[in-house]
């Protein structure tokens, strides 16, 4: 299963970034690029949602590019959380959802944690940088 | 009744954002006026261009968000799917956007895409010598042919 990622977005309710880490990109933005980039997504998704030619659409899910596979999962409260990832790369979905329980886990039931506020939770970190290198080591391993 | 086919509507763009042409197959909800929706229709495929040529991954970010990127240059993105659509893009080196909305479904335009803008477009619109560049076009060869084509995507 080839799962390369190359980075991971969360953005909260109103469009803000609360997390981002680079797993392995040429070059890595800058916290102003990362903010951005962001809002911009954020907005996109609004208005996809406006061009739609059909009721109930959610906002883009995938978006296919030369170089990279962006996939979204928004949760019902209205978190966003984007990887960027290898072209081809399977298993995209379980992964976020994967991410998903993650931040339920060590970020919504920390007690310290101000929702909506950047995430700083050392063991989210842990536990998504586990996650995420479990796959390419089961890649490494052919 | 027939069911709709899986095409959903189609726009033509050029590179200055003048919308050449529209056309619907099955589109049961429209939100804005026909203009609206071409211009926002455009300013989200501008901004999609702009994100993706900054959130490349395999190149040094150079270059800032928002500026007007030429056809071709850095990273481009030729499709995006939600769960009620899937829009696919075709950008020539001329600045020419060809956008299909298809349902979800739908697999890998790229190929019907060249298709229609090389053996359709091409044929019945910038060859036909009546037609001014950079206006909105109606052909009825145009679109009897690209209602034939589509009917064998499905």
């Amino acid at each position: 299963m080839t799962t390369i990622i190359y980075n991971l977005f969360i953005i909260n309710k109103s469009g803000g970034l609360i997390f981002y880490k680079d797993y392995g990109s040429v070059g890595r933005l800058d916290t102003n690029d990362s903010l951005r980039l962001a809002s911009l997504w954020h907005s996109m998704h609004a208005i996809s949602q406006q061009l739609s030619p059909t009721t109930g659409c959610g906002g883009i899910d995938i978006l296919e590019a030369d170089t990279f596979v962006l996939r979204c999962f928004q949760s019902l409260p209205g978190t966003k959380f984007f990887v960027v990832a290898e072209p081809g790369s399977q298993g995209l979905d379980a992964l976020l959802k994967n991410i998903y329980d993650l931040y339920v886990d060590y970020v919504l039931k920390n007690p310290f944690y101000e929702v909506e506020m950047p995430i700083r939770c050392e063991l989210f970190d842990l536990s998504l940088t586990q996650l995420i290198l479990k796959d390419k080591a089961m890649l490494g391993s052919r | 009744m027939a069911a709709p086919g899986r095409m959903r509507c189609m726009y033509i763009f050029n590179r200055n954002g003048v919308c050449l042409h529209y056309h619907v197959w099955y589109r049961p909800l429209t939100t804005l006026s026909p203009q609206q929706d071409q211009k926002l229709m455009f300013g989200l495929l501008f901004s999609l261009r702009s994100f993706t040529v900054k959130m490349d991954p395999t190149s040094n970010n150079k270059g800032h968000l928002g500026v007007p990127q030429l056809p071709g240059q850095g990273c481009s993105f030729h499709a995006f799917t939600t769960n009620t659509y899937k829009l696919s893009l075709l950008e020539t080196p001329s600045g020419i956007k060809i956008v299909l909305v298809t349902d979800p479904g739908m697999g890998d335009l790229r190929e019907a895409l060249r298709y229609i803008y090389s053996n359709i477009y091409v044929e019945y619109v910038i060859k036909n010598p009546l037609y001014v560049p950079g206006e909105h076009f109606r052909c009825e060869l145009f679109n009897a042919a690209l209602d034939q084509y589509v009917k064998t995507l499905k």
